[in-house]
């Protein structure tokens, strides 16, 4: 009987053991530092405007057509008015734009731009460009979202 | 009983051994999104307010059986639409009352399609039905004659649905602005009014087909049990078991053949347009897809923007923020459903493979597109991963 539950306790024992050896495994190797880089907040490209870019519902769902909002400030922290924004974009490794074609379809107040007609109809890496004209100029900014 | 014994055991465990089938967390993930019990309840369609009209719907079945419904009498939505065959029929090209480009496509969840047809020429189902009983191929007919036929044959069902019916009796026999040389002249020749109260009628024939297919949905098969087995942590038995070259099959799906990123979802379609590089069929006019869609679906009387929706424009977003050109949509085509795919060959827009080893044989080479780019990359399977393919693509079958 008793050797018995020793045996038990020492497999026991190693299937322990192998747990914590793949885990300090796992929390050691690197993480994917190569994945694009995905903050919904930053410069455009020669710094004219901060530039940030969020779902209007606050979620992203595959397949559905959705709204987002792109919110403009100049570097000082100035809302941006009257810009003109151009929206394209796609799936850098697929090789193919966007299914739908977004547009700037209103503006409300504070720098806040809404972009609508957004649709990601497959999981992956997805990227919009924003080209944007206002008083202080044009510059233009490259969102990364992954789903 | 040894040490080492357990220690194996012990290792089987942590691999998730002990027989079953092994799936990383995100291989689980997305077969989860694929299973058939996540297909959302249909949405209403504001666009056509009798979507959801029982009465509408059974008008609608009638209609789309009856071979009134055509020049000649002979053919009806079913003639290529078989009940019997997932509401298809078999052939690499449909035959109406002419021989006509493309193949039948099959019905089963259509009414959650933003796009209709191979190219989306038409952006709702009723406008979409209304294409057919016109198409000098299929069905042949006019929109005058249909509006006489229905006043003839179902006036008191159609009226108890949609009101009152016009007075249709300086209306000429036959007219239509698509129709023959003669028919158009008549329709030139009609006062608007009354080209408007024979649209109205005519859209409405369309509301209540479309309310019929809204009850077409896509049926639960062997592969599903499984999903839902493997979701729920159940051990799958019998038949809801996938043998090893299934589970092959569906991990390369899922991995590396890349098959989900279009193929995705419960109905394993992401509704977009692709140029998959299919080569076009000897003999048929050309065929550039979705490209040649957008004036089409743009110029429709009957699209969410004409004065024949229902509700409001907020519905029209994806007509509205359609892409209209550039190189992605050069021959590009709608990604179909492939539930119930290996019950019904033959495959593609002109039904230009005979089998799904062929099918999956086009992906493992991924020819050049003759026109525009392919987004497909050749995968080079084995004989042992195209089987497997082939044999995942059956699950979603029986
Ligand atoms: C002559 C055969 C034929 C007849 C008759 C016919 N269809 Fe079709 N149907 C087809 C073909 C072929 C296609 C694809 C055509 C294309 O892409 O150009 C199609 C496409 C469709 C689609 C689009 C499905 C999708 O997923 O986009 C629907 C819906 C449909 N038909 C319904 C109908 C209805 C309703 C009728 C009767 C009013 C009808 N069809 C009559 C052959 C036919
Ligand atoms: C880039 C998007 C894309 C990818 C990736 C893709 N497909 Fe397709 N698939 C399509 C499109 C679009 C069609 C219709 C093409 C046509 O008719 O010209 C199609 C058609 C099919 C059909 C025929 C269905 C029918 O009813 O005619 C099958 C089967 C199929 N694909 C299986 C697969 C498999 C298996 C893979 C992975 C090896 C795969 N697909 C990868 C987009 C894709």
């Amino acid at each position: 009987m008793a050797s018995i539950w020793r045996y038990i306790l020492a497999g026991l024992g190693l299937a322990a053991l192998l747990v914590g050896i793949v885990a300090v495994v796992y929390l050691t190797l690197p993480h994917s530092a190569s994945g694009p880089d995905l903050s919904r907040s930053k410069k455009t490209a020669n710094g004219l405007f901060v530039a940030s870019f969020e779902p209007e519902r606050g979620v992203i769902r595959q397949g559905e057509l959705q709204s987002w909002l792109l919110t403009l400030k100049t570097a000082a922290g100035a809302p941006v008015e009257g810009a003109a924004i151009t929206v394209s974009g796609g799936m850098p490794q697929h090789n193919h734009g966007l299914p739908t074609s977004p547009q700037a379809t209103d503006y409300l107040g504070e720098g806040r731009y809404r972009i609508d007609g957004v649709k990601f109809t497959m999981s992956g890496w997805w990227q919009l460009h924003f080209g944007i004209s206002a008083a202080a100029g044009s510059d233009s900014v490259v969102f990364n979202i992954v789903l | 009983m040894s040490v080492a014994c357990l220690v194996a055991l012990a290792a089987l465990a942590l691999l998730g051994g002990c027989g079953e089938p092994q799936f990383s967390d995100a291989e689980k993930k997305t077969i989860a999104s694929l299973a058939l019990n996540t297909l959302p309840s249909l949405k209403p369609d504001t666009t056509n307010q009798y979507a959801d009209v029982p009465a509408a719907a059974a008008l609608g079945s009638t209609l789309f059986f009856d071979a009134g419904m055509s020049r000649g009498g002979t053919v009806s939505c079913s003639t290529c639409h078989k009940i019997d065959r997932q509401f298809q029929d078999d052939l690499p090209q449909a035959v109406g009352v002419g021989r006509t480009n493309r193949r039948t496509m099959p019905l089963a969840g259509v009414a959650r399609n933003p796009w209709f047809f191979w190219d989306g020429r038409r952006d709702s189902l009723w406008a979409q039905a209304l294409t057919p009983l016109e198409n000098p191929l299929e069905q042949a007919g006019n929109r005058a004659a249909f509006a006489h036929y229905i006043k003839k044959r179902f006036g008191e069902r159609y009226e108890r649905i949609f009101g009152r019916l016009p007075d249709l009796s300086t209306a000429p026999a036959n007219a239509s602005p698509l129709g023959s040389d003669a028919e158009k002249a008549a329709w030139n020749a009609m006062p608007a009014s009354q080209q408007d109260d024979i649209n109205r009628v005519y859209a409405n024939i369309g509301k209540a087909i479309a309310a019929f297919e809204r009850s077409i949905e896509p049926e639960q098969t062997r592969f599903d049990r499984f999903a839902i087995d493997l979701a729920t942590g159940a051990k799958p038995e019998g038949d809801a078991a996938l043998s090893p070259e299934e589970i092959l099959g569906l991990k390369l799906f899922i991995g590396k053949a890349n098959c989900v990123t279009c193929h995705n979802g419960p109905r394993f379609t992401d509704g977009a347009f692709h140029n998959t590089g299919v080569p076009p069929v000897d003999g048929l006019p050309p065929d550039r897809g979705r490209v040649d869609a957008v004036a089409q679906v743009q110029a429709d009387p009957f699209n969410c923007l004409g004065k024949f929706r229902d509700g409001d424009e907020s519905a029209c977003r994806e007509l509205r923020f359609m892409v209209k050109d550039g190189p992605q949509i050069m021959r590009a085509y709608k990604t179909p459903s492939l539930r119930g795919a290996a019950d019904r060959p033959p495959y593609m827009h002109a039904g230009q493979f005979s089998t799904l080893d062929e099918v999956v044989a086009h992906y493992s080479k991924a020819p050049p597109s003759v026109e525009g780019v392919s987004e497909v990359h050749p995968l080079d399977l084995s004989d042992r991963e195209r089987a497997a393919l082939v044999a995942f693509l059956k699950t979603l079958s029986d």
